[in-house]
């Protein structure tokens, strides 16, 4: 293969790895966004908790990667749920604005609640064994086929439960109109808590592996990574969960693509310029629908 | 007075308020098992607060008991499983779900998957256009045939008790016609029927018994036929 081809490929596998991770992040907000029509902005932090959760489970406990994996996941969902009952719910029916200034309020206490009791950043121990595979020029780490395997199996496995189980059925009839549901036999509660369980949780499952690829974290780490994700969620059409994957892919590329091109400061700067012209393109996003305003 | 052993539903002092606006003002009525009940009167009169009340999602003052059973405390989705299913206003079908997950959400109480496989065959003998559209998204169906699916969904959670909200709205003749008399066929198969109309004659017309309602008060009630016969009936409601 000419060195170009070779090239490309690699930077599409690095590029296929950062959309993974903001993949598993967005589907929390556009989840949210879907039957609450809320944006979560607390959800950067839950993913920046999992990835601490990550370094406790691994580092005090001394847990191998599958154990912390999973307890972090569960620990994540079980922290979803504990903010939406706590800190959203009773603002069901406040003003919108009300329950996004909470939810901006919760994520900067959880910075600053894990500031307090990790003040310096943190190594997570090496979780699994570092090992490199090269085809023909293409390098492949043991990191990252484990990122991108795992999080393709964390999105199909979410279409499934959303496409074609009953739970899932449920979150789309809300996402349709809240007000009937309950005439089903569904309990709303219960259907919205799951929700925020599997988005919290497939955060942490992002914070486990991020923290797999970038080793050092801290309580702010969640910050810039909860809004791109957030963008990406934005830019593939909020509530529609192949949108958020699709527009993760195409964050992942772009930054991807930038960093080969230019000076590696202007990654930001050229990806939030190109998705700000994309959304006055395209308003409701690439795969969103424009929703005619019910009256 | 002798107890009615055959009374099913039982609503008294009923109040409804919606930010500060009172919509029902002590409304108390009876309904006995295998009736069809009809409530009339004009937009606003109260007739969808005294449904939403019933199936739980709107909040009361005032009693509200089924089956013996209080329903005051009760939240919605608990109340579909005690055998009350709501059709309501404007449809109400989810658009982005097929057709027949449409039926399927309204299983969701159910465990007893034979029995629910036979009452798909049922619905789909009752509707036979629901059953070529099963896998269409509720969304692109006409008004008549969502008509059929919402009456169908609520057939699904196999209620003891039906509450219709005027299912007739923005049909055509035929259609109306078509749905009327599939009310009588789930009567009488068996299923209570509470209906609101604002085709008071069409609903007088298979009525058992029927309440006239204005301004959140009863102010009449008779059987069908003979609230159909009445002059201040015939002049406020049937245009005759």
């Amino acid at each position: 293969m000419s060195e170009g081809i070779i090239y490309w490929l690699q930077q599409a596998l690095n590029a296929l790895q950062l959309g993974s991770i903001y993949a598993l992040i967005a589907l929390g907000y556009t989840m949210v966004y879907g039957i609450l029509t809320m944006i979560n902005f607390a959800h950067g932090d839950v993913f920046m908790i999992g990835a601490f959760f990550c370094f406790l489970l691994s580092s005090t406990l001394n847990l191998t990667f599958v154990p912390t994996l999973l307890l972090t996941m569960i620990g994540t969902a079980i922290l979803g749920v504990l903010i939406e009952r706590l800190a959203y719910k009773p603002l069901r029916q406040a003003p919108r604005v009300s329950a996004i200034i909470t939810a901006l309020g919760v994520g900067m206490f959880l910075e600053n609640f894990t500031l307090a009791l990790a003040p310096y950043p943190k190594h997570i121990p090496m979780l699994l064994e570092n090992v490199t595979w090269n085809f023909y020029g293409i390098t492949l780490s043991s990191i990252q086929l484990v990122i991108i395997s795992l999080s393709l199996g964390l999105m199909l496995l979410l279409d499934y439960i959303v496409q074609r189980t009953t739970i899932g059925m449920a979150m789309r009839a809300i996402s349709w109109d809240k007000t009937f549901v309950p005439l089903m036999g569904i309990p709303v509660d219960f259907i919205i808590s799951i929700t925020f369980a599997i988005g919290a949780g497939l955060a942490g499952a992002a914070g486990t592996m991020y923290a797999l690829a970038y080793p050092v974290i801290d309580p702010y780490m969640g910050i810039m990574v909860g809004w791109k994700a957030f963008i990406c969620a934005v830019v593939g059409g909020i509530g529609n969960i192949r949108g958020a994957m699709a527009g993760a892919f195409i964050l992942g590329t772009v930054e991807i693509m930038v960093v080969a091109f230019f000076p590696s400061t202007f990654r930001d700067f050229v990806a939030f310029t190109l998705l700000m012209v994309l959304i006055m393109v395209r308003p409701y996003g690439i795969l969103g629908k424009p929703r005619i305003q019910k009256v | 007075m002798n107890k009615n052993t055959n009374l099913q539903l039982e609503v008294c002092n009923l109040e409804v308020h919606y930010d500060g606006i009172q919509a029902l003002h002590g409304v108390s009525f009876t309904i006995n098992k295998g009736e069809i009940v009809t409530l009339i009167g004009a937009n606003g009169a109260g007739k969808s607060s005294i449904l939403r009340a019933i199936s739980g999602i709107t909040p009361f003052n005032g009693d509200i008991i089924f089956e013996g059973q209080n329903l005051k405390s009760v939240p919605a989705h608990a109340i579909v499983g005690l055998g009350i299913a709501h059709v309501p206003e404007g449809r109400g079908v989810f658009g982005n779900l097929t057709v027949k997950e449409n039926l399927q959400l309204a299983t969701w109480q159910r465990k007893d998957k034979e029995a629910i496989n036979s009452d798909y065959e049922h619905i789909f003998t009752l509707f036979p256009k629901l059953k070529l559209r099963a896998r269409q998204l509720a969304g692109t169906l006409s008004g008549g045939e969502q008509q059929m699916l919402v009456v169908g969904r609520a057939l699904m959670s196999r209620a003891q008790l039906l509450l219709l909200d005027e299912p007739s709205m923005g049909l055509a003749p035929k259609l109306v016609q078509d749905i009327f008399s599939i009310i009588q066929e789930i009567n009488a198969a068996g299923t209570t029927v509470l209906l609101v109309e604002q085709n008071a004659n069409m609903a007088l017309r298979i009525a058992t018994r029927a309440y006239v309602l204005e301004v959140g008060h009863v102010v009449l009630t008779g059987s069908g036929l003979d609230l159909l016969g009445n002059p201040r009936i015939k002049a406020a409601y049937l245009g005759t």
